[in-house]
């Protein structure tokens, strides 16, 4: 009898084993339907056209990059790239190619197309975005000017092999990753027509493009990774909407929805629908920004005072919704180089007062605060931080500006001060070059932030091949920053992504989180698109 | 009639001419430019150097009025430029978009005629009756309600609680996707001319020659139909033009609202993006819409109405 029961017993936990198992293993079949949330079209077929966000979204289903951001290892890995060597001086870098990466009409890709692909990018009349990345070849700048016609540092070693020479010791996965370098077939996109119909090498096939409503791609049959993609078909929407995402997601008609905060703290509350909520801390750093030509912003005394002077947990409770990430310093937690038992300015009053009585402001100042009408880090959150300035002496008058203009206005230095959501990742080197003493302002060194012991440790972290060490200079620099505070450190964006339970393989992506890689998403037979 | 049509087309050219003018002119004075959108993520200052090159790329750099006039050239031969953004014709663009913006506003407008005419007809046989009461409630409500939210409350109704249609898309043909959009476009116009309808039928039930047309002893079926349907149709018609050319203009909340590819969420797109070229032809092509649209209700009135003479 007992011998029963035991069997009995092993027979229900290898039967839930297998049930188990079962339920992780990815289902092929079915059709992702995904939105793009970011406007109501897609710019363009041609993904080297486009710098927006919405353009990448369809662009990493129908392209492949040399490589491809890796959400879970927080750093691009190695996609049509199969190795890299790199010299000593880390200057050249010897790319090894897949052999087995075919174009949407079966042709074979070489190291021809990849040639081609930069050399188009970098092309002076076109002036695509992604030539800000290529330019970082050597001889590429002198392609842009039209004083070349081939770029001297690419060079084909054979068809599955090159040569790539930067200009700088940069890391190249951090250059080619985004869908503004996507390598497109060189003969067969210089035909007139190809656009109509683009082919590249991703894991889906292009369809059908209804501007305004929606692309559609089927499953690339000999996409290089064996057995993905999963899925048969592929729909993306543009969706600008919010609210008619909303509605859309909650009728199943769409398999994700990118939440703003009120949606946020809506379908927290829903017993249901929080059970399928995706939250990563994105690369982006809320901050106010001050120019040290106003007199006040010129002591760190000052700067450190402002950071303890707003409580940054109460404003991101009650008026972010919590759809954020407290900042600590410039790096988001998502960099492999952010300390993790750092601690963020703590809510001190009192310390503010005695920090801007030292510096010799005891009855505080008046300065001008620049803001868009931005709901996350524009005019809302200044006037949330107003009457505790005030608290401390600090009088702000609001200055109010059109989101499209806040970048011309902040490259001229034309402010006091300045409230933006900048990028600080995903590459920590290079978003720690913006506070260089060489980077000038209208490159990203917005408040022309000095500072030779952070100069110091950024070549060094720069100039470090060993990657432990390297991160651990940055991790200095980093602290350096805190301290120095040039920008009152607010928050990391927290991108909030909603999916449906029959959607399996998201990944919480902290470069822009409505960039998935379709080729690992599956549905399981409980979607209304599972056929 | 033709010399009239011939001479409303040729009126046509200059409102065109000075639509094309103010709209270029506006775009190129408020804050922001087309370069500078498309290179930025919006989280970063843009190259400034990467500016300039684009901005000469597309002749930005010129001076505004020389960039008018090579574009009221291109214009005289019906050239109406290539887009910023996907660095194709303009007119490629336009003709993606034109027939899901006309098949909508042409649902819209179906669905405004069907219910607004016949409503409003009824509501002025019994002035301050019920029926006249409900209807009027219903055209003033329909005419107060902002498009977003009738468009977001028939979805929620109509897609998430019944699921009788889905709450977003073109489809492929399927006429269910077109109804909730057509729906909310046209609950405005249905409430106008539910109310104008009124308004020419009671005018007209109370002219001399209703009265007469009642004392010769026509059936009252009669009447209605051949002296007070025919009389009250020229001014219905000339609202159902206004309304008709408007709609078009008007889609452009509701297309991006349901994500419906017309020339609406297109001209949404290209403002947001300065792409100008497109913005200038949207909008070029509404207004000729508008137009065209008007000089065929005039057309129809002569038609309907034999007194009314053009010449």
């Amino acid at each position: 009898m007992l011998l029963k029961k035991f069997a009995f017993a092993t027979a229900l936990t290898l039967a839930a084993f297998t049930i188990s198992a079962q339920a992780q293993e990815p289902r092929r079949g079915g059709t992702i339907r995904f939105t793009a949330p970011y406007g109501a079209s897609f710019v363009s077929n041609d993904s080297h056209v486009s710098n927006q966000i919405q353009d990448e979204i369809y662009g990493y289903a129908l392209h492949s990059m040399l490589f491809r951001w890796d959400s879970k290892a927080g750093k691009p890995e190695p996609e049509l790239v199969k190795s890299m060597t790199t010299s000593a001086d880390g200057l050249t870098h010897t790319l090894k190619l897949r052999d087995d990466a075919f174009f949407h009409n079966g042709r074979k890709m070489t190291a021809d197309d990849v040639i081609w692909s930069f050399t188009r990018l970098v092309d002076g009349s076109k002036n695509y975005p992604g030539a800000s990345r290529v330019v970082r070849i050597k001889g590429a700048e002198a392609v842009r000017k039209g004083e070349a016609k081939e770029i001297s540092g690419l060079k084909k070693i054979d068809d599955f092999t090159i040569e790539m020479t930067l200009t700088d010791p940069a890391d190249p996965s951090f250059l080619f990753y985004a869908a503004t370098t996507a390598i497109m077939p060189a003969k067969e996109a210089q035909q007139p027509d190809f656009f109509n119909k683009p082919i590249g090498l991703g894991p889906f096939k292009f369809v059908e493009h209804v501007p305004g409503s929606r692309m559609v791609f089927e499953r690339w049959e000999k996409y290089y990774k064996p057995g993905k993609p999963y899925a048969d078909k592929l729909v993306i929407s543009p969706m600008g909407e919010a609210a008619a995402r909303d509605v859309a997601f909650r009728n199943k008609e769409i398999d994700v929805s990118i939440l703003g905060s009120t949606q946020y703290v809506a379908y927290k509350a829903d017993p249901n629908l929080s059970k399928g909520i995706l939250e990563v801390a994105e690369v982006f750093t809320r901050n106010m920004g001050m120019n040290p030509e106003f007199k006040p912003f010129s002591d760190k005394r000052v700067r450190q005072a402002i950071n303890y002077a707003i409580d940054s947990d109460l404003i991101i409770k009650r008026l972010v919704r919590d759809k954020a990430y407290r900042a600590v310093s410039w790096l988001p937690s998502s960099v492999p180089a952010f300390d993790k038992n750092a601690k963020p300015y703590a809510f001190d009053p009192e310390k503010a007062k005695k920090l801007l009585a030292e510096a010799g402001y005891p009855d505080g100042f008046e300065f001008e605060w620049t803001a868009t009408p931005n709901e996350s880090w524009g005019i809302p959150i200044v006037e949330a931080t107003i009457p505790m300035l005030a608290k401390v002496g600090i009088k702000v008058k609001v200055k109010p500006v059109e989101t499209s203009a806040l970048g011309g206005v902040i490259a001229k230095g034309d402010f006091q001060a300045y409230i933006w959501s900048n990028t600080s990742g995903p590459d920590p080197l290079t978003a720690l070059k913006c506070f260089h003493s060489a980077t000038p302002r209208s490159s990203c060194n917005y408040t022309t932030f000095k500072s030779a012991a952070f100069d110091k440790l950024f070549e060094e972290a720069a100039a470090e091949r060993d990657a432990g060490k390297k991160i651990e200079l940055m991790k200095k620099a980093n602290a350096l920053l805190q301290d120095e505070a040039p920008v009152w450190f607010f928050n990391y964006n927290k991108a909030v992504m909603a999916y449906q339970p029959w959607l399996h393989g998201l990944q919480a992506n902290a470069t822009e989180l409505a960039l998935q890689r379709y080729e690992d998403l599956w549905v399981d037979a409980s979607s209304p698109a599972a056929k | 009639m033709l010399p009239y049509v011939f001479r409303r087309l040729l009126q046509a050219i200059p409102i065109l001419l000075a639509v094309a003018g103010l709209v270029f002119v506006m775009f190129s004075v408020i804050p922001g430019d087309f370069a500078s959108t498309q290179m930025s993520d919006g989280r970063s200052v843009v190259d400034a150097e990467q500016v300039a090159r684009m901005n000469k790329q597309f002749g930005l750099d010129e001076p505004v009025y020389v960039r008018f006039v090579k574009y009221a050239g291109k214009l005289a031969t019906l050239d109406l430029g290539t887009s910023f953004r996907t660095r194709q014709p303009v007119i490629n663009s336009l003709l993606e978009r034109i027939w899901p913006s006309l098949q909508l506003a042409i649902a819209a407008m179906a669905f405004a005629i069907a219910l607004g005419i016949p409503l409003g007809f009824l509501a002025a046989l019994k002035p301050g009756g019920w029926l006249d009461m409900q209807s009027m409630f219903v055209a003033v409500s329909g005419l107060s309600l902002p498009q977003f939210w009738l468009g977001l409350m028939l979805m929620y109704a109509f897609a998430l609680v019944l699921g009788w249609f889905p709450s977003f898309g073109y489809g492929d043909g399927n006429p269910r996707y077109i109804v909730l959009p057509a729906v909310a476009l046209g609950v405005a116009p249905l409430a106008l001319l539910a109310r104008t309808t009124r308004a020419a039928v009671l005018e007209v039930m109370n002219a001399d020659f209703v009265r007469t047309a009642r004392a010769k002893g026509n059936s009252e079926v009669r009447v209605m139909r051949w002296h007070v349907a025919r009389n009250a149709m020229v001014i219905v018609l000339t609202t159902l033009g206004l309304q008709f050319g408007s709609i078009m203009g008007g889609a452009v909340v509701i297309e991006k609202l349901f994500a419906w590819p017309g020339i609406g969420s297109l001209l949404v797109d290209s403002v947001s993006l300065r792409d100008i070229p497109v913005v200038q032809a949207c909008i070029l092509l509404l207004v000729l819409f508008f137009l065209v649209v008007n000089i065929i209700v005039d057309v129809l009135c002569a038609l309907i109405d034999p007194r009314i003479k053009y010449t």
